[in-house]
């Protein structure tokens, strides 16, 4: 399935990716490639303590260490009026402490030395005196009258509140589930996990001091947002800012936000007039850079007694670290957790999220997740299951028929999304298909006759990405839109800038194909450019699976904006009326007689050339284009898993793993499936064991990959994809997005599977991620405890 | 990433050499075998020797698995995958190979060293039960000669050995036996780490009884062996009932604590799943001739 | 301290502090920065290479410890700029995305090729289980092996360089 067919030259379809000779051959340009002449290393000094006020600190011993040659504190900072920056959720938070550590990991002092390991070194000589404060862990005591208070820099905060938001209509869902025949209750917690990219976060920062200009190769997802923010928290002008990401080794959403490290290098540079380097270490990029999830949801779903399921709703307390730093759109605090409706034609649904700080590392961000999505399907889905234990029902049953229907598109769902188009029942009856779901459940009967523990899981979901609509969201106050600006030099090739930025999605190839599409200019004549602010328009970056949605609409508008003024020099061309022209891909000819035609490359030429060109028309073949999404896409899926557990060992192994995705039209197959397989394995290990736990002092349990564990190629198994294809009709080239898809799928899917398995047996009806042996076993005692 | 902190550094070119040079040093110098049990721990710089021996040119002279004198003979600077691809080892001491099969990772099994894993004396390190569950004895080797100590004597608890400061692990020595079978029952959480719990068995037959049973548990806070449950096979028929015996003291004698791997009762549980399960298969191991 | 390796078949020195990680020797000193690096902790594989033909986790060995040794780093794979096969597989079957695990996986790959020309899919998980992917859910890279064995070239020559260790 996934080996390349032979190559599409011109076109959507499997075609190896342009990015790959430069990967299999170690030449990717990752940030701690970088050497640059002179080039000093930052390290970081990290708080061992949750929460403490900052009594001394003492950096004699490092400054005079032989190598260094800068410690920065965050009085320091606070003189340069750099010791706190906004947030992605227009917070502040610490560059560098100046009162107290509110997390253990928190950044207090930044070295500059010559070298890395003296770097290092120089931290040991660093002398802080601490005064320990209590510390508020679980979310759910953090607005207790007697709790501590994190934020006392804030003026006016007097709790540890962040905020209240709610969804649909409590009243009418409060009806709904009065007159419901059965309503069922869960305490479902999404723990705390972390997106550990493998490469770690880092920049290196070089400040011209003759021009002026600062040049930051950094890692980040959203190149151009980060270069407005350092703007606003440096006050240096925006223009004499250029972010440059190189190619970065994996993000999932931990590389949306703006790091103190990274503002750390950029001070260093400034003040030793040299490039500095900030490479997080392992355990760095664990205990203080961006988290996901950790909501703790109590969940209701109403229903009629034959399996009609009539409402939803949901409590959370969101636990957001020390400072709220989540990366949402501005009027979303929870995202766009009311998608927790799911696939389901609901009479009413409403939900409520509190916003709590806690001495935690503040993070929030989607580790490949759409703003709160996966929270919402997951209880979504896990609410389902219940409801089909409660009535006996089979849970494949009980969903296909809940669904919204095809008819019912655009759907207007409880809470205010629009989804865009569906068909809900043929991705279930596929998945149902590949996995042989008939003959699975006899071969579970025959298991469990036997006394062996086997389990199948079922997940349907239903997504919204590719934020967004400038009248409805923006992040700190910037329109979630993005450009694209399309150059086709004279002899026919093209240059396309986007704002998208790449983390392995393939844009170099995905991107090029989308204008090859449209123009008909083979793909490997389209150089794509990403990253670099001062090569490429203006956008929001790729996150939230919304580089197709809205940066590939950009790249199909701005093609055909300029195929529309190829229209015009060809009409010229063929001293004919452009009305009367027709496109055939890569080529515009005179209707009814297709000889009489020029090709994209004659047209370029033409564009470029000494001749004149028709009046009004502009000479050169280029445009550019802003796209502003007039609704979000609505992705689904439908996703089967199979596990069997050692019912001596409490093991779960995922046997099977079928995927059916509807992503709409599918640019490059061999792509999409391989960010679904990539998907399903942090699915994988979402659910079975990744995990950033804390003690009751605050201290991190989570911070090396010894502790926080990914899955292997022994943990998961041969993925079975299958796919439906129903285009969004507001997208312009009908594509959904796709990349997170999977990670929100997969863990209910695989947690239904783990709870079918043990149900009948054990009287298991709820367990938490991760499902690691200790804790199935334990709740296979009746004992299930959620994550600490 | 971490770095180790400063440290002076030379490569032993003998085990005389080796041992002249920790003579020297005396207490602030540490031995550098594979490196994968030493040199994470000090980058985390939870380890900062003042002078580091690198005792890898040593991985000739001290990397051996032979048969001598009814014993299996095992270089302290045997690495992991060669007691893993061992013929002899699979023949003699299968709980060896059960064992390396589930220790770390290929590519980590390719430098590791037995010698390396026992000095190292990790609690959730699985050699130093697998060796005491075989009756191992070990030779360390310094000024004045030979030591051969048996697991219980040099394995003094966690990150602790009998081997002095002037002191190397030289050699670990199997005894054979004609009717014996032994097995390694490991949880862990995900391949690569480390035990949740883990048990050995090694069980030796005559004349349709177990004469002497090794039981050995890891990571769960037990004893080097599990006496109790040895006594109770010592002597016995092999039978489910008496595996579920001593499985039983195996988890009685133990004290696991709670943290991210388990609960105590799980652990506990684990001790007496995975020592019934060894002991099972120990024994139809013995039975059938494999050993 | 003067350290000096035989690298992709060509001798090269440099004067690092003793305890300098091997890791570190190859990307900075030596400039061959194809060798990566994710963790602290020998979990990652990121910063796999061959040393002396067999798979090393170079974070986790001086570069004094490799002094004299063979090592072949990612870059050292395409002899005389032809791809090896499994190079050539990783491109036909998407084997990689963000490619930064990707020279470790490659590295693994070739010898476990060179030890075994027909893997079964077991055996490749079972090879790069040192190794974390995070971005492919590691079929295409097993398949991107299965790809490398069934188009070995008829001689069996390989591009490593391998001793008798």
């Amino acid at each position: 399935m996934s080996t390349v067919q032979p190559s599409p030259t011109v076109g959507y379809g499997s075609m190896r990716r342009k990015e790959d000779p430069r990967f299999v051959r170690g030449q990717g340009r990752y940030i701690d490639d970088l050497k640059l002449p002179g080039m000093l290393h930052g390290a970081v000094l990290r708080s061992p303590l949750a929460h403490a006020r900052i009594i001394s600190i003492d950096t004699a011993a490092a400054a005079a260490h032989p190598k260094v040659k800068a410690v920065i504190t965050g009085a320091d900072l606070a003189g340069l009026g750099l010791a706190w920056m906004p947030t992605m959720s227009q917070d502040t938070q610490a560059v560098l402490a100046t009162d107290k550590v509110r997390f253990q990991g928190q950044e207090v002092a930044f070295v500059v030395a010559e070298d890395r390991y003296s770097a290092r070194d120089a931290l040991e000589l660093i002398d802080v005196e601490y005064e320990e404060l209590p510390v508020v862990i679980d979310a759910r005591k953090a607005l207790d009258a007697d709790a501590p208070i994190i934020r006392d820099d804030k003026e006016g905060q007097t709790s540890n509140h962040i905020f209240d938001w709610e969804a649909g209509d409590s009243e009418e869902t409060d009806r709904v589930f009065a007159a419901a025949d059965v309503v069922v209750a869960r305490d479902i917690i999404y723990p705390r996990c972390h997106p550990a990219p493998l490469e770690t976060c880092g920049a290196v920062a070089q400040m011209d001091p003759v021009m002026g200009k600062l040049t930051l190769w950094t890692t980040t997802q959203a190149p151009h947002a980060h270069r407005t923010v350092y703007a606003l928290v440096a006050g240096l002008p925006e223009h004499k800012i250029r972010i440059i990401p190189g190619d970065i080794g994996g993000g999932f959403g931990n590389k949306v936000p703006v790091y103190p490290g990274y503002v750390c290098a950029i001070v260093g540079s400034i003040l030793t007039g040299k490039p500095v380097k900030w490479m997080e270490d392992r355990s760095e990029n664990l205990l203080s850079t961006g988290f996901a999830r950790d909501y703790i949801m109590h969940g209701e779903i109403a229903a009629t007694s034959d399996g009609t399921i009539t409402g939803l709703r949901v409590t959370t307390t969101a636990d957001h670290g020390a400072f709220n730093a989540t990366a949402q759109p501005t009027k979303y605090p929870a995202g766009f957790f009311h998608i927790f409706s799911g696939s389901y034609d609901l009479q009413a649904a409403h939900c409520k999220v509190t916003g709590v700080y806690t001495n935690k590392a503040p993070g929030g961000v989607a580790y490949r997740c759409s703003f709160r999505v996966t929270e919402a399907v997951y209880l979504v889905e896990r609410m389902v299951d219940a409801l089909a234990l409660e009535l006996k029902l089979d849970p494949a049953q009980l969903r296909l028929k809940n669904f919204i229907r095809p008819e019912q598109f655009p759907y207007q769902c409880k809470t205010g999304w629009t989804y865009d188009s569906g068909e809900y029942e043929r991705a279930m009856r596929l998945a149902m298909e590949i996995a042989g779901y008939d003959d699975l459940r006899r071969e579970q009967a025959e298991k469990r006759a036997r006394g062996e523990l086997m389990g199948i899981g079922i997940a349907f979901f239903t997504e919204t990405v590719g934020a967004g609509p400038r009248k409805d969201m923006d992040i700190l106050g910037l329109a979630m839109n993005d450009g694209a600006d399309l150059r086709v030099h004279p002899t026919g090739k093209a240059v396309l800038g986007i704002s998208a930025m790449s983390q392995g999605q393939g844009h170099e190839t995905t991107f090029a194909q989308i204008v090859s599409e449209e123009l008909g200019i083979p793909s490997a004549d389209i150089e794509v450019v990403n990253g670099d602010t001062d090569r490429t328009p203006y956008g929001l970056g790729t996150y939230g699976s919304r580089s197709t949605p809205v940066s590939g609409a950009a790249t199909a508008l701005v093609a055909r904006k300029v195929r529309e003024r190829a229209r015009l020099i060809a009409a010229g061309m063929l001293e004919a009326s452009p009305d009367d022209l027709e496109w055939e891909r890569g080529r515009w000819f005179v209707k009814g007689d297709p000889e009489q035609g020029s090709t994209i490359q004659e047209i370029a030429m033409a564009a470029h050339g000494a001749g004149d060109l028709p009046e009004g028309v502009e000479g050169m073949l280029e445009d550019t284009c802003v796209y502003n999404p007039p609704n979000l896409t609505f992705p689904f899926g439908a996703y089967i898993c199979v596990v069997d557990i050692d019912p001596g060992t409490a093991k779960v192994v995922v046997r099977r793993f079928v995927a059916v995705d509807d992503c709409g039209v599918r640019i490059n197959p061999m792509i999409v499936e391989g960010q679904i397989h990539g998907g399903l394995a942090e699915g994988v290990g979402i659910a079975l064991m990744e995990l950033i736990a804390f003690d009751e002092q605050g201290n991190c349990l989570g911070g090396s990959f010894m502790d926080y564990l990914i899955p292997t190629a022994l943990e998961v198994p041969e993925w079975e994809l299958g796919a439906t294809v129903t285009p969004s009709p507001h997208h312009p080239i009908g594509a959904k997005g796709v990349g997170e898809s999977p990670t929100v799928g997969s863990p209910p899917a695989i947690v239904n599977a783990i709870i079918d398995a043990l149900h009948d047996s054990h009287g298991v009806d709820h367990i938490d991620m991760p499902c690691t042996p200790g804790r199935v076993w334990d709740a296979m005692q009746g004992r299930a405890e959620p994550p600490q | 990433m971490q770095v180790p902190a400063p440290f002076e550094y030379e490569r032993a070119t003998s085990v005389q050499h080796a041992l002249e040079l920790l003579r020297a040093r005396g207490p602030d110098a540490r031995l550098l075998a594979g490196g994968h049990s030493l040199l994470p721990m000090m980058k985390l710089r939870l380890a900062a020797p003042e002078f580091l021996i690198d005792i890898d040119p040593l991985a000739g002279e001290l990397g051996y698995i032979r048969e001598q004198d009814g014993e299996l003979r095992v270089g302290a600077m045997t690495r992991h995958r060669a007691l893993l691809e061992s013929d002899a080892v699979a023949r003699h001491a299968t709980i060896i190979t059960d064992a390396e099969r589930v220790i770390a990772d290929p590519v980590v099994r390719n430098r590791g060293t037995i010698g390396g894993a026992l000095c190292q004396a990790d609690p959730a390190e699985d050699l130093s039960a697998v060796c005491a569950a075989l009756e191992a004895t070990v030779v360390v080797r310094g000024a004045d000669g030979d030591r051969v100590l048996t697991m219980p004597e040099f394995h003094r608890g966690p990150y602790e050995t009998a081997v002095g400061d002037a002191e190397m692990l030289i050699e670990v020595r199997i005894p054979l036996h004609p009717v014996a079978g032994s097995a390694y029952e490991k949880v862990e959480r995900r391949v690569g780490d480390w035990a949740v719990a883990a048990a050995g068995a090694a069980v030796r037959l005559h004349a349709g009884v177990i004469t002497r049973a090794g039981i050995a548990l890891t990571a769960v806070g037990a004893g080097v062996t599990s006496g109790a449950a040895e006594q109770a096979l010592a002597g016995q028929p092999p039978s489910e009932a008496t595996f579920a015996a001593a499985a039983e003291l195996a988890a009685r004698d133990c004290s696991p604590t709670t943290d991210q791997r388990g609960s105590v009762e799980y652990k506990r549980h684990l001790a007496r799943e995975l020592t019934l399960r060894a002991l099972r298969t120990a024994t139809a191991r013995a039975l059938r001739g494999d050993a | 301290m003067q350290v000096t390796v035989t690298i992709n078949g060509e001798e090269r020195s440099a004067d690092v502090e003793p305890r300098t990680l091997l890791v570190h020797f190859i990307r900075d000193d030596l400039d061959l920065t194809g060798t990566h690096w994710g963790c602290d902790t020998s979990n990652c594989g990121a910063c796999v290479v061959l040393f002396d033909g067999e798979p090393l986790k170079s974070c986790t060995m001086l570069a004094a410890t490799a002094a004299g040794h063979e090592i072949t780093t990612v870059e050292g794979l395409a002899a005389g700029g032809e791809l090896d096969p499994v190079q050539q597989g990783f491109i036909e079957c998407h084997g990689q995305q963000i490619g930064f695990c990707t020279p470790g996986m490659l590295l693994t790959a070739r010898a476990l090729l060179d030890a075994n020309p027909d893997p079964s899919e077991h055996e490749i998980r079972e090879a790069i289980s040192g190794q974390i992917c995070r971005c492919t859910g590691y079929s295409n890279i097993v398949k991107a092996v299965r790809w490398a064995a069934e188009n070995a070239p008829a001689t069996t020559t390989t591009t490593t360089t391998t001793t008798g260790a």
